[in-house]
């Protein structure tokens, strides 16, 4: 195993004990990136070459120099004998949807072309302080709406390291591509509807949705500002959990972060699921659309193998002692994409206001007369079509004579999706569960082009994950075997508020219970290749 | 031309009765320290432009706003003052609109469930009746930035951005431009008698809107209105509405109607123009706010902001008319602000006396020292205590009225004690006897002449006496008692 594929714990451990310089781990892992990743993604980028076709491309701005700066620093620390933090030397991604201090920051977008961040998101400050080394922004769907990366303004697109023909899942595609090729151990993600977990599934990484609120969200760039949860992409669950340990915390500039300490959750980690009741839900075993010519909503089963590897990761729990409750019911999450198509889209609407061309970011470039010609321009030139429909839908949905139809019954419908986990997890209720276990997407990685381009259906990539944003809950995904073609797939855990380090726990044991499967030995494409 | 803001009709008879139907939009800069919603500085008067922004005030990507107490405690302080309920749950909300001074493209504003509920301000009129006025709309929000042409440029400045401030609305209750003229007097009286703002109009520290309609005098319904934008004094508020009346009532008369027009004072040219665009009713979409949690306060701290409530001016001043006796006038101009009325009863209470006597103290002494030096009664060195002991000193004759007036200059400008300067400086009435027997005695051997024409009947020259008297003594001579001893010195008794 290459040093740089070791986790982000060992080779922090290793820097800090000086048996490794965080110079020589950059070098490595700046080779790496040189070897897979290809051309970054950039605007206006010409035909994608068949080389373009070999690589992976999940960076926008590769900020080498600055890396550098950090490691040096890191060593430079660790010769004076002086603490580095935890994750010293650690070389990491950062979803350009962060602002990261005097690094561009795009969103995926060309209207923020040229926007360079005056200041850190607080949890990039976190990461930083705590001895991370950031190699730069990788590549997102287009201020993080979709579920595929191809939606992004900046090509070529990034590719599924485990089948280049496929997508990295999204929004956060770039980061998990990255993560799972040795592009960094770790990765910063955000997720609104599942865009942590669902590529965390793709690309077979971790990937964590925190407790709304556990994570502050200063500096992160709205998509909808209600369901957003910056979280960790890893390559294990202990990485993962040491990752969120540096990022959560109360912020006095996040006023929807919640004030309550931050546990170790690296600390007993490691205690095993004995006497934990981990839920099966009948409602995450199929999915369930509409019917766009008859309105009416068809259910299908899940991918059977989809379907199997969460049957196995209950069986290897209740092997390692924890107890499975079958049939519990979650009847409302059947609506979670419906409200979510309301709520994010009326949310996302109003923050792309301030994109209007006054202050920063791209301006029209073609003949206007007045500002609201300007206006017209800028924003037609400046965002793509996943934008502007989701401009178009959330200003329908919130005017003023239609805002009782549609926004405020989707704020109805999630409310009744709390209600629904907050009874499974009640401890004085019928079910009583520490855990729900759910496959976390309903297929593994589609290949690209096959569903972008329907935003509709696309959205439906979601259906497993979104709930757990309406609900604020916690939820992680896991690597959980290949599909029969190779792919990764993953399930997911769900847990009450704030109880995150339930969810390490029971990752950690699922993972130490199949370290020597076989499947765990397969590694992606693109690293097959570059060995 | 009729002009018509009272039940008046003009004298032909062929106008009807109209009535006006006016409600006030206003908008009342808090005097915070900080913005609303980050730590820059609120008041850029005379600033630079973009000299007090952040990255939250200047709307850059991924940025949250972090409510301010003092702008919760303000906008508190001034709901309870106006006899509004404040909600222990309220909501902050996105008003959704573009323009270029608005660096989020929303503002955050509070909509259906604001920190205020109701209330109302009675209004007393000069003409002795009183208005109330009734608020359907009490709620904080942010200010925008300020948008300047010149040149064919259009340039912003976002110092204003994230100001505090309190949106309130009155009911259509006022009458005529007087009425509404008085109302906004009362308010920035307010408003400054709480604390909560500099309401400075010329500063855009209280901002205007009228909403102004007519109606035949009896009727209760409401009829189309225009809105007036940009009046941004008392008098151009009372000048406007006016001309609006005015305009209004001619184009009824005229068979025409009233168009829901937006208009613009103008007040250089004293004119309204119409604005150039059309206002269509706008749709803000109006959602909650998602990065700021609910609005939520105590019992407790509600109660405690009712009961730091000070006296409000108009109470105080229908106290000071109850319990002091005090003309209206007098009433009126001794609460006009909070340091002067309780200079008064600081006086008051140390002088221990007629009311009425500390009140023409105050309105014709302390009042001129003020204006004078422009400075507030409580920041003037001449104490409450200091006037008492004046009023007193005048009172016992130790001194007369007008060196009292002087002694109020000199405490002022010595901060010396009225008692020390008199003893300092000799100022003490002569009102012994033998000094003044001495002092008329020898005026009447100096001028025998005098004394001898006023013994043959001319008693006109008993002022010229007591002038001399006066000279002589440097104005301290007692003048009751110089007149006794005078008349008795010249009849020759």
């Amino acid at each position: 195993m290459a040093l740089i594929d070791l986790p982000a714990i060992e080779i922090a451990k290793k820097i800090r004990q000086g048996d490794l310089s965080a110079m020589d781990v950059l070098d490595a892992t700046l080779t790496r990136v040189a070897e897979v990743d290809g051309r970054p993604g950039t605007l206006d980028y010409d035909e994608i070459t068949k080389d373009d076709e070999t690589k992976v491309h999940a960076f926008i701005t590769l900020t080498a120099e600055r890396a550098r700066q950090q490691a040096e620093r890191v060593d430079a620390m660790i010769d004076a004998g002086e603490d580095t933090g935890p994750l010293a030397g650690v070389p990491i991604t950062i979803k350009d949807l962060f602002c990261v201090k005097g690094v561009r920051t795009t969103a995926a977008s060309r209207i923020l072309s040229g926007f360079t961040a005056p200041y850190s998101a607080t949890i990039v400050e976190r990461l930083e302080d705590a001895g991370a080394v950031i190699l730069g922004k990788v590549n997102l769907d287009e201020f993080a709406y979709g579920s595929s990366t191809e939606s992004s303004a900046f090509g070529p697109t990034t590719r599924n390291p485990w089948d280049l023909e496929r997508v990295p899942g999204g929004s956060s595609g770039g980061s998990a591509a990255a993560v799972a090729s040795g592009q960094g151990c770790l990765s910063l993600g955000t997720d609104t509807g599942g865009s942590i977990r669902q590529p965390a599934a793709f690309c077979g990484v971790v990937g964590v949705k925190p407790t709304y609120g556990r994570v502050s969200r200063y500096g992160t760039i709205a998509f909808a500002s209600s369901l957003d949860c910056p979280g960790p992409l890893a390559r294990n669950v202990s990485d993962a959990a040491l990752m969120l340990s540096v990022m959560a915390g109360p912020d006095p500039r996040d006023s929807t972060a919640a004030a309550r300490p931050v546990p170790d959750y690296l600390e007993g980690i490691d205690r095993g699921v004995k006497g934990m009741r981990i839920g099966l839900s009948p409602d995450y075993m199929h999915i369930a659309f509409p019917d766009f010519a008859t309105g009416e909503i068809i259910t299908e089963d899940l991918a059977g193998e989809i379907r199997d590897a969460a049957l196995r990761a209950a069986d290897v729990l209740a092997a390692a002692g924890a107890e499975i409750v079958e049939n519990i019911p979650l009847p409302n999450s059947v609506f979670g994409i419906p409200a979510y198509f309301v709520i994010s889209r009326v949310e996302a609407s109003s923050n792309l206001h301030r994109f209007d061309g006054v202050k920063y970011g791209y301006r029209s470039r073609s003949d206007y007369q007045g500002l609201h010609e300007m206006y017209r321009k800028t924003r037609a030139e400046g965002f793509g079509l996943e934008p502007k429909l989701r401009i178009l839908m959330g200003m329908y949905m919130s005017a003023g004579q239609l805002n009782k139809q549609y926004y405020q019954r989707a704020l109805g419908i999630r409310r009744m999706i709390r209600a629904d986990f907050q009874a499974v997890f009640d401890p004085a209720g019928a079910y009583r569960l520490d855990a729900l276990l759910t496959p976390t997407t309903p297929t593994p990685a589609f290949k690209m082009g096959d569903i972008f381009g329907d935003s509709t259906l696309m959205q439906y990539a979601d259906q497993l994950t979104v709930s757990a944003n309406h609900a604020g809950v916690p939820a992680i995904s896991i690597p959980s075997g290949l599909s029969a073609q190779g792919l990764p797939m993953g399930v997911q855990l769900i847990g009450p508020d704030y109880a995150e380090a339930t969810l390490f726990r029971v990752g950690y044991a699922y993972e130490q219970a199949t370290a020597h499967d076989d499947w765990r030995r397969v590694k992606p494409q693109i690293l097959g290749e570059a060995d | 031309m009729t002009k018509i803001n009272t039940r008046q009709s003009n004298e032909d008879g062929l106008m009807a009765e109209f009535e006006a139907v006016i409600g006030l939009e206003t908008h009342i800069q808090l005097n915070t320290v900080t913005k609303i919603f980050c730590s820059c500085k609120a008041d850029s008067w005379e600033d630079p432009p973009n000299m007090n922004i952040c990255p939250v005030c200047a709307g850059l990507p991924g940025v949250l706003p972090v409510l301010n107490e003092a702008a919760v405690s303000k906008g508190a302080r001034l709901a309870a003052a106006m006899h509004a309920e404040i909600r222990l749950i309220s909501y902050f909300d996105r008003k959704n609109y573009f323009y270029p001074d608005l660096p989020k493209g929303f503002q955050i504003s509070q909509f259906d469930q604001a920190l205020g509920d109701g209330g109302y301000l009675d209004v007393p009129m000069p003409e002795g009746y009183v208005r109330r006025v009734n608020i359907t709309k009490l709620h904080l929000e942010e200010d925008a930035g300020k948008t300047k042409y010149d040149g064919g440029r259009r340039y912003v400045d976002f110092n204003r951005c994230g100001v505090p401030l309190v949106e309130m609305v009155t009911e259509p209750d006022l009458r005529s431009a007087d009425e509404a003229a008085q109302y906004l007097i009362r308010l920035r009286q307010l408003l400054r008698w709480l604390g909560v703002s500099e309401a400075d109009m010329e500063k855009g520290h209280l901002r205007c809107d009228a909403n102004v309609s007519i109606r035949p005098v009896g009727s209760s319904h409401l009829n189309t209105k225009t809105e007036i934008k940009n009046v941004n004094s008392i008098e151009a508020v009372r000048a406007a509405v006016n001309m609006e009346i005015e305009r209004q009532c001619v184009l009824v008369q005229a068979g025409d109607r009233v168009e829901s027009w937006t208009l613009d004072w103008d007040d250089d040219r004293q004119r309204l123009n119409k604005m150039r665009f059309k206002e269509t009713e706008a749709d803000y979409r109006y959602f909650r706010e998602p990065d700021l949690p609910p609005l939520l306060l105590t019992e407790a701290w509600r109660d405690a902001v009712i009961q730091d409530l000070p006296e409000l001016p108009l109470e105080r001043r229908a106290r000071f008319m109850a319990d002091f006796q005090l003309p209206e006038y007098d009433a009126d101009i001794l609460t006009a602000d909070r340091p002067i009325s309780e200079y008064f009863e600081s006086t008051l209470t140390a002088y221990d006396g007629d009311p009425k006597v500390v009140s023409n103290w105050i309105m014709n002494e302390v009042l001129r020292m003020q204006n004078d030096l422009g400075l507030s009664a409580d920041a003037l060195t001449l104490t409450p205590e200091h006037l008492a002991e004046v009023i007193k000193l005048v009172d016992a004759g130790t001194v007369n009225a007008a060196t009292g007036k002087g002694l109020l200059i000199k405490v002022q400008e010595s901060g010396k004690t009225p008692e020390a300067i008199v003893a300092a400086e000799g100022l003490a009435q002569v009102s012994d006897d033998s000094a003044l027997w001495a002092v008329i005695a020898d005026l009447m051997d100096v001028h025998s002449e005098e004394v001898a024409n006023y013994r043959d009947g001319k008693e006109s020259l008993f002022g010229w006496f007591m002038g001399q008297v006066m000279r002589q003594t440097r104005g301290q001579a007692d003048p009751v008692k110089t007149r006794a001893l005078l008349e008795q010195a010249l009849k020759g008794e």
